[in-house]
């Protein structure tokens, strides 16, 4: 940073803001990785990232797939002329197969008891820019967003940060397993009426990120009410529907406004990607589809920002449209998210920690509150910079998903392979058992400190089962010990 | 019947992007759904109208001066809170007027206080407000507008207008407004002719063989002269292997899951010495001063948001590219402010005039940020030489403003002139460096446009740690990156192809230009960009902005070729065109020629 001061005033506040939201600590956590990432042999004291939703267990497949048709990636192989109108296709409406490609994908991830139509799919850079698009098209500065949580930190960045829109936490609560209630909905936008912020929408994602779990239909059929009587917008983030994998399974929003007669479909929208039900958010596909045609129509335009490369397009096109590859893909996809889950779970149920019970996603919501010191955020924090840095597993603090509840923590468990998972969990056995002793010796000495004590234990640990070296350390363990 | 009306008066006003067939929404479709929120958003639509319809007359008078779109879209905000009166209608009628008085003696108050006396003052006005009138009254009514004249007539139908506004008023207030201004406001990028002729050509492409009576694209800067050579490549070296997914070491999982959101980097170090080639081997760039987005669009709109708030505005000298409106106005809330150049000066830029228009801007109470500078022009195509770079960097740094320099057709110069990146100026004045930012990309240089890459080069480490994190909205997508990786590191290829694709390129220009001459048709001397710049102005009646777009609408209708009128390009002087010739094969030359000829005979008897 070799540039004076005075010159970085000339730049936008967008540019010089803290919006971007990478100061909070859920990116500290991935900071704390980037400095010290585990890897099973060079590395094996590494920090092991959990804070990460990415679906790496299907990879295997599409590979095999692109193997199979190697055509697709490079465009030619369909007449002469495929190559030229592939390289210089740049129509925002998207190449017409690759509409129906996604179309199709989309009825399938919902079980195919909905259909998409292709000429309302429209091209952003990732959910995170079909997000922004929907904001941008929904809400002017200074107008709010209702979102329960907790909710992914991210969405404070991706929606706020260019269109100045506000998210309106709707508070959601333990007691009935987080769910989203009518009196919880009407408290929180009549909250935003007295602070005399204009309410354009609720936001939400389903399957839910952090919980993995999936709304019922009664709790959106209440959700499209409200909507609709209010008058407002929702949009519904669906970009995990393909990873359910267990039941009740999945109800989409379009299935519910099929059912429902009376309520006006402009104001629903969906985001969808091929990020994590297909694990391919390298290739940067996000989807907006709404019901709304001037949102569609304005959505389209914007979409010059972000679209997706025609060569992409054209590969995914034929892999969409391959019928037997998608329907196996989905399948494997969830039987393998299924035992996953069934492993880590299980192994957390063993040293007696629960999660809250899911059936989708990529992650599951680890309930630690026994572990706490006292019910606070700052208690939360210092758990969770003990987790980082001498457990060395990023997970992701309840607080940094505006939980309102303290102790609770999100743990991806996809993005590695089961070796990996049983590292982790072999960790958080040690850190667990440490603690019981902990326990005790705090109850026989009472000055001990216990973060230091427990540090030293895994320095024990450490040293007895690798003399060669001490893993390198992250300078949040400085910071904290 | 409500919702069609509303349909029938968006496409009147050639909002009629999406009217590719089988696309449209038709709103007919959710009839059963009226209630408020529908109502509201046809009342929107109709409340945009009016805006509109005035729109285009706005730019013709105040051409030099063009008015701020951020007054004008909250004048139309202003406008949709006030249909919640119970009777809007009276309302609108009356407002009609004034607004547009109001937009008109804005600017030209500048106009006044800048150059004119009192008499111009109040002369000018007056008489733009009667041609105003007077264009409206011929654009407005749509019995007087014969189908086959206006190239959105064919999307009009004949249903009435006002059953709609019935309806409305029936269901009384109707709560608060739906959507956002932005997405109220999509109309105003698109009621250009740019985005018309686009649309025409997607409808009815030629094709010498299925339709050969269609529309001939020449509005769109695309070269497709030389993708046989990327095709070449594509066939030889692209393997399946070589795409890294058969390869055992990297396997899919290097691609397929998240990667740096601002490129790969060997994706950055390719593209830098791509660039460093295509500059002719003058600059060196740095791979970590590189971001990467998904086309030149989004790198200007992301630059943008680090360089300027709302309401701020940066100097663009005009005429200019006319996606620049969209790309750099509708999200940001930046404004663009017309520097204009003139046929006399061959259209280059003066220092004089930026000057004059930065200090006119200052008065009005614009925050000028920037200099937006396109190096070879588009739509001129003639390039900026080394003085004036310096001048323009010593302006620059005198106003205390950055420098914009979009040279995506750096590779696509042809001529004898030298071209200079802005980025060879900053190297050697080695200071004050970080108020200079490049935007590039493949689209035009490469020829690859669907593949979407774009470049923001900045010397400034702030800017580029907030377009990093930016590029979050808008990134590459990996598989892409990869196989451009592998085609980019060619080198021999890399140069075989910049040296043929500029042969090729001059060769058509020379043909061109060379045609157009034969009809007695001139064009100012370009050296780069896939286009030059045809003066049509003889042709013309009358002499300004209406005769212009008679012309083009001539062209598009008779003669079945799209090309971008001055006016889209916000020129100063009437009769002004970009004709793409690079979309084209020699073999077609001929035929736009007759094509042209045919309009310009038409156009002959009423000079």
């Amino acid at each position: 940073m070799e540039f004076e001061s005075g010159n970085s005033q000339l730049l936008s506040k967008i540019a010089t803001s803290d919006q971007h939201g990478e100061n909070s600590p859920y990116f500290d956590g991935w900071k704390a990785y980037d400095n010290d990432p585990f890897h099973p042999t060079q590395n094996p004291r590494g920090v092991i990232q959990m804070g990460l939703a990415e679906n790496q267990l299907s990879l295997d497949l599409i590979e095999e797939w692109i193997k199979k048709n190697p055509r697709a990636s490079i465009c030619n192989g369909e007449g002469l002329h495929a190559f030229k109108n592939i390289v210089l296709f740049q129509d925002y409406h998207g190449l017409p197969q690759f509409r129906n490609g996604v179309a199709k994908f989309m009825a399938k991830a919902r079980g195919g008891r909905v259909s998409f139509d292709p000429d309302r799919i429209v091209m952003a850079g990732g959910a995170t820019g079909a997000n922004e698009m929907l904001m941008f098209c929904l809400a002017d500065p200074g107008d709010g967003f209702l979102v329960p949580s907790p909710y992914y930190p991210a969405f404070n960045r991706d929606l706020r940060w260019r269109t100045g829109v506000q998210l309106l936490p709707v508070m959601c609560q333990s007691s009935n397993n987080f769910q989203i209630t009518k009196q919880a909905l009407e408290e929180a936008y009549q909250n935003a009426q007295k602070a005399n912020i204009k309410v354009k929408g609720v936001i939400l994602a389903n399957p839910s990120n952090p919980l993995g779990t999936t709304l019922d239909r009664t709790t959106l059929r209440s959700l499209v009410t409200f909507i609709n009587d209010k008058q407002i917008h929702l949009v519904c983030d669906e970009i995990y529907a393909a990873t359910v994998f267990g039941g009740p399974s999945f109800i989409s929003i379009s299935e519910i406004i099929e059912e429902m007669e009376s309520i006006n479909r402009d104001l629903i929208h969906i985001v969808y990607s091929l990020s994590k039900d297909m694990g391919l958010p390298g290739l940067r596909v996000g989807i907006m589809y709404s019901y709304n045609n001037t949102v569609v129509n304005c959505g389209r335009k914007m979409s010059s920002f972000g679209l997706v490369s025609s060569q992409t397009q054209h590969l995914l096109a034929s892999m969409l449209s391959d019928q037997e590859f998608t329907d196996k893909f989905v399948l494997e996809n969830c039987t393998r998210l299924a035992n996953r889950h069934e492993m880590f779970t299980q192994g957390l149920e063993e040293m007696g920690i629960r999660c809250l019970k899911s059936n989708a996603g990529l992650f599951c919501w680890m309930d630690l509150r026994h572990l706490l010191k006292e019910p606070t955020f700052e208690s939360e924090m210092s758990l969770w910079r003990v987790i980082i840095s001498d457990v060395k597993l990023n997970v992701s603090p309840g607080s940094s998903f505006h939980c309102c509840e303290p102790g609770w923590f999100r743990v991806c468990f996809a993005n590695m392979d089961d070796e990996t998972v049983k590292v982790a969990l072999g960790r958080i056995r040690m850190f667990v058992g440490q603690r019981k002793d902990v326990e005790v010796q705090v109850k026989k000495s009472w000055h001990r400190n216990l973060r230091l004590s427990f540090s030293s234990l895994i320095y024990d640990e450490t040293m007895a089962s690798s003399p060669r070296i001490m893993s390198p350390h992250s300078p949040l363990v400085r910071a904290t010990t | 019947m409500k919702p069609i009306s509303a349909k029938h008066r968006k496409d009147r006003k050639g909002i009629s992007v999406f009217t590719q067939p089988g696309k449209r929404f038709q709103t007919e479709s959710h009839l059963c759904l009226a209630s408020p929120a529908k109502q509201n958003h046809h009342l929107k639509l109709h409340e945009t109208t009016p805006s509109l319809a005035t729109s285009k007359p706005s730019v013709l008078c105040g051409q030099s001066l063009s008015p701020p779109p951020g007054r004008l879209l909250r004048r139309d905000t202003q406008a949709t809170h006030m249909t919640r009166n119970p009777s809007p209608e009276p309302k609108e009628s009356t407002r009609n007027p004034t607004r547009t008085g109001m937009r008109l003696i804005v600017p030209l108050q500048g106009v006044v206080q800048g150059r004119g006396g009192l008499i111009l003052g109040s002369l000018i006005p007056c008489a733009l407000f009667y041609f105003l009138q007077f264009y409206l009254k011929r654009h407005r009514s749509p019995p007087s507008n014969p189908p086959s004249q206006s190239p959105s007539a064919a999307n009009l139908s004949e249903l009435p207008r006002s059953s709609s506004r019935a309806n409305l008023l029936a269901r009384g207030s109707t709560g608060r407004a739906n959507l956002s201004a932005r997405a109220t406001s999509i109309a105003k990028p698109n009621d250009s002719p740019y985005y018309i002729g686009l649309d025409r050509v997607r409808e009815d492409p030629y094709d010498e063989i299925d339709n050969p009576d269609g529309i001939i694209q020449l509005g769109l800067s695309e070269n497709r002269l030389s993708l046989d050579l990327i095709e070449d490549w594509v066939s030889q070296n692209l393997t399946d292997l070589k795409l890294g997914v058969g390869s055992q070491a990297l396997g899919l999982s290097g691609i397929a899951t998240y990667q740096p959101m601002d490129g790969l980097m060997e994706f950055k170090v390719a593209m830098a010495d791509f660039m460093t080639e295509v500059m002719g081997r003058t600059v060196s760039f740095d791979p970590s001063r590189v971001v990467l987005t998904s086309g030149a669009t989004p790198a200007l709109e992301i630059l943008s948001f680090c360089l300027a708030d709302q309401g701020n505005a940066f100097l663009v000298p005009a005429p200019y590219y006319p996606g620049f409106d969209r790309d750099i106005r509708w999200r940001t809330g930046v404004e663009l402010i017309p520097v204009h150049c003139r046929s006399c000066d061959n259209f280059t830029l003066s220092i004089t005039a930026l000057e004059q228009t930065f200090n006119q801007a200052k008065k009005r109470g614009h925050k000028v940020r920037g200099i937006l500078i396109s190096n070879p022009s588009n739509p001129v195509g003639n390039l900026l030489n080394r003085d004036t770079l310096y001048d323009l960097l010593d302006f620059a740094r005198e106003r205390n403003i950055h420098i914009i320099s979009d040279e995506i057709f750096a590779g696509s110069t042809y001529g004898n002139e030298e071209f200079v990146s802005m980025s060879e100026i900053v190297d050697a004045e080695d200071a004050d460096k970080d108020r200079v930012h490049i935007i590039y990309g493949l689209s035009k240089d490469l020829s690859i446009p669907g593949f979407r890459v774009g470049v923001i080069y900045s010397y400034n480490e702030n800017v580029l740690a907030a377009s990093r994190k930016l590029t979050r909205f808008s990134s590459v997508s990996s598989l892409t990156q990869q196989i451009l990786v592998s085609m980019l590191s060619d080198k021999r290829f890399i140069q075989e192809y910049i040296k043929t694709n500029r042969q090729r390129i001059r060769t058509m220009c020379d043909l061109f230009v060379a045609g157009l001459r034969e009809l007695g048709v001139e064009c100012t001397k370009s050296s780069g960009g896939l286009y030059c710049w045809v003066d049509m102005s003889r042709l013309i009646s009358p002499y300004n902005e209406k005769g212009e777009l008679d012309l083009w609408d001539k062209l598009l209708n008779i003669g079945k070729i799209n090309v971008t009128p001055g006016s889209a390009c916000h020129c100063i002087e009437p009769g002004w065109f970009r004709f793409c010739f690079t979309t084209l094969n020699e073999k077609e030359i001929p035929v736009v020629m007759e094509r042209i000829q045919k309009v310009v005979e038409s156009c002959k008897p009423s000079v």
